[in-house]
């Protein structure tokens, strides 16, 4: 550890955060944010512009995942792929938004858990299939559904893939995060395992699955209140014991 | 012949200059000109970014962030199908729409399963460090083969799609990368150093439960701020994990780093930083608020963070 610690960089952890709370466009959010870090960091004008053309250029795989997927979606999109997925949920008897949520999150946790990551995602997964399901299980119980229910449930769906995600890959012993704790340990002089990182992992997934499971228990509740009256079906009280063994 | 993630970029390059062409060629786009500069910018980091000097790329990302920040990126003019247009091709297709969609799951894991073995010559077929990303373009490839023969489309059209989403999408679709370019600035300025300064030298420790309180929440902090795990867990670890967790109370190092990094998770599902998880989906899927699903993640993240500290408390120290 160098002596000196120039405390000006965290200038910048300041300035997003303003931005962020105060609403202002995130990618005006961002560049001034990066100018200003690195500004306090003394570097030359010239450095900061190569600091942010070489961070652009590092991180073009980001986007990879989002962009090479919307062609065939929206192809698909374009002959019903949406509706069909909504009227096919509508004929399971049994789903409802919550229930077919909670099997998705248990299915996400698993494949992520044997290192089958890209069996989701938001625009493979989630924009096609998943969020206009939930919808059409909502639907099918209760009729056409107000834009704020509607929303809800996007969100519910775009929140169920990341929680799934998040807290399955863990386990996977060759997955990134595990060999990136392993070097940073051994390099401090620590010796582990990667299957022990991965084992210990373990509790805190079980426990998202409960949490989140929950909460997707308690949105067919919200719904049956939000929607009242629509109809004769009351999910709340029957949801427990299926949803839960459907995962 | 290795097929490379480089690959990848020259396709996104040449969608994204497709997607510009057609945005400046689009007359009833109110904003053709600034939105096409902005896409045909975008395109060229694919085509040509690394061979451009960095400085310029620099010049480049700044004039597409100031475009995108005074509303210079609009939504150009698509023709929708109508509703009977729709549950006609529903009813026509079937569960075989669901064929294609499956398809870019299916091969990308398949390709990623297999990649070790599709070797000729002791040349790999698959780019092996990035075997996920160039499984995917493989899938998304043979899917887009897939779904224009279903539909008797073609691939312009699946193009044209592409931009109806892309434009659906708008800045937020560079946004992640905008994020992945700070965090790199980030580093570079000694921001991590700055902060693992702050939290050793005037947090307190000399209570178990409150170090490893300190470093839970302290990773998830770190991480709202960073937008990415990774970041955090060398900083928290190096600076409160390892010295005071492992070297004063002599905890298990395993269950402190598998812990810590999901204490980190729980930081990404609260942070617009981590825009590929939470700011990208509320634009795909046309939420108006773009807090959305960060708002749907919040009771999720407070609970399993709690959670975390007292799974840490009793499982590291027995």
């Amino acid at each position: 550890m160098p002596t000196e610690i120039n405390l000006w960089p965290l200038l910048g952890v300041a300035v997003i955060i303003a931005g962020f709370v105060l609403r202002f466009n995130p990618m005006l959010v961002v560049i001034v944010t990066a100018i200003v870090t690195a500004f306090a960091a003394h570097f030359p004008v010239e450095k900061i512009l190569a600091t942010i053309g070489t961070g652009f250029i590092k991180t073009r795989n980001l986007p990879l995942i989002i962009l090479l997927p919307l062609a065939v979606i929206g192809l698909l999109e374009r002959h019903g792929l949406r509706q069909h997925a909504q009227r096919w949920i509508s004929s399971i008897k049994s789903a409802t938004s919550g229930r077919l949520l909670i099997v998705y999150l248990g299915a996400r946790q698993l494949t992520a858990a044997v290192g089958l990551t890209s069996l989701g995602g938001h625009p493979q997964m989630v924009r096609p299939l998943l969020a206009p399901m939930a919808e059409g299980a909502a639907e099918a119980r209760f009729g056409a559904l107000p834009d704020k229910v509607r929303h809800k449930l996007r969100a519910y769906a775009a929140a169920t893939d990341n929680v799934g995600l998040f807290f399955g890959e863990d386990i996977f012993v060759a997955f990134g995060a595990i060999v990136l704790m392993t070097t940073f340990l051994r390099e401090a002089g620590i010796d582990i395992e990667p299957i022990q990182v991965a084992l210990w992992g373990i509790p805190t997934a079980v426990c998202a699955f409960v949490i989140h499971a929950w909460r997707l228990r308690r949105l067919d509740g919200w719904l049956a209140r939000e929607l009242a009256g629509a109809t004769p079906v009351a999910p709340a009280a029957s949801t427990a014991n299926p949803a839960v063994k459907g995962a | 012949m290795t097929l490379t993630i480089t690959h990848l970029y020259y396709l996104v390059g040449a969608i994204l200059a497709v997607t510009a062409v057609m945005t400046l060629t689009d007359r009833q786009h109110a904003k053709r000109y600034s939105s096409a500069f902005f896409w045909g910018l975008y395109s060229l980091v694919f085509l040509v970014g690394d061979r451009l000097p960095p400085v310029w790329v620099g010049v480049g990302v700044v004039v597409m962030a100031l475009i995108a920040a005074f509303g210079g990126v609009g939504i150009g003019h698509h023709v929708p199908r109508t509703v009977e247009q729709y549950a006609a091709s529903a009813k026509r297709l079937g569960n075989k729409l669901f064929i294609p969609a499956l398809a870019i799951p299916v091969v990308t894991m398949i390709g990623t399963l297999s990649a070790s073995h599709l070797v000729i010559g002791g040349t790999p077929l698959l780019d092996p460090k990035n075997t996920t990303l160039v499984s995917l373009g493989i899938g998304c490839i043979v899917a887009l083969a897939l779904a224009c023969k279903m539909t008797n489309e073609t691939p312009v059209q699946g193009i044209r799609e592409s931009r109806r989403l892309t434009d659906a999408l708008g800045w937020a679709l560079v946004l992640p990368q905008m994020l992945g370019m700070l965090g790199l600035v980030f580093s570079d300025a000694g921001v991590g150093k700055a902060v693992a300064h702050i939290t050793t030298s005037y947090i307190n420790m000399d209570v178990r439960f409150f170090a490893v309180v300190v470093y839970v929440v302290g990773m998830a902090l770190f991480t709202v701020i960073m937008g990415n795990g990774f970041a955090a867990f060398p900083v928290m670890t190096g600076g409160v994990g390892i010295p005071v967790l492992v070297g004063m109370y002599h905890g298990n190092p395993a269950v402190m780093a598998a812990v810590g990094m999901l204490s980190g998770y729980c930081g990404t599902l609260l942070t617009p930083m981590a825009a590929n998880f939470n700011i990208v989906p509320a634009a795909l899927l046309e939420l108006p608020d773009k807090n959305a699903v960060i708002r749907a993640q919040v009771p999720t993240a407070l609970a399993l963070l709690t959670c975390n500290v007292f799974i840490l408390y009793f499982l590291m120290f027995r």
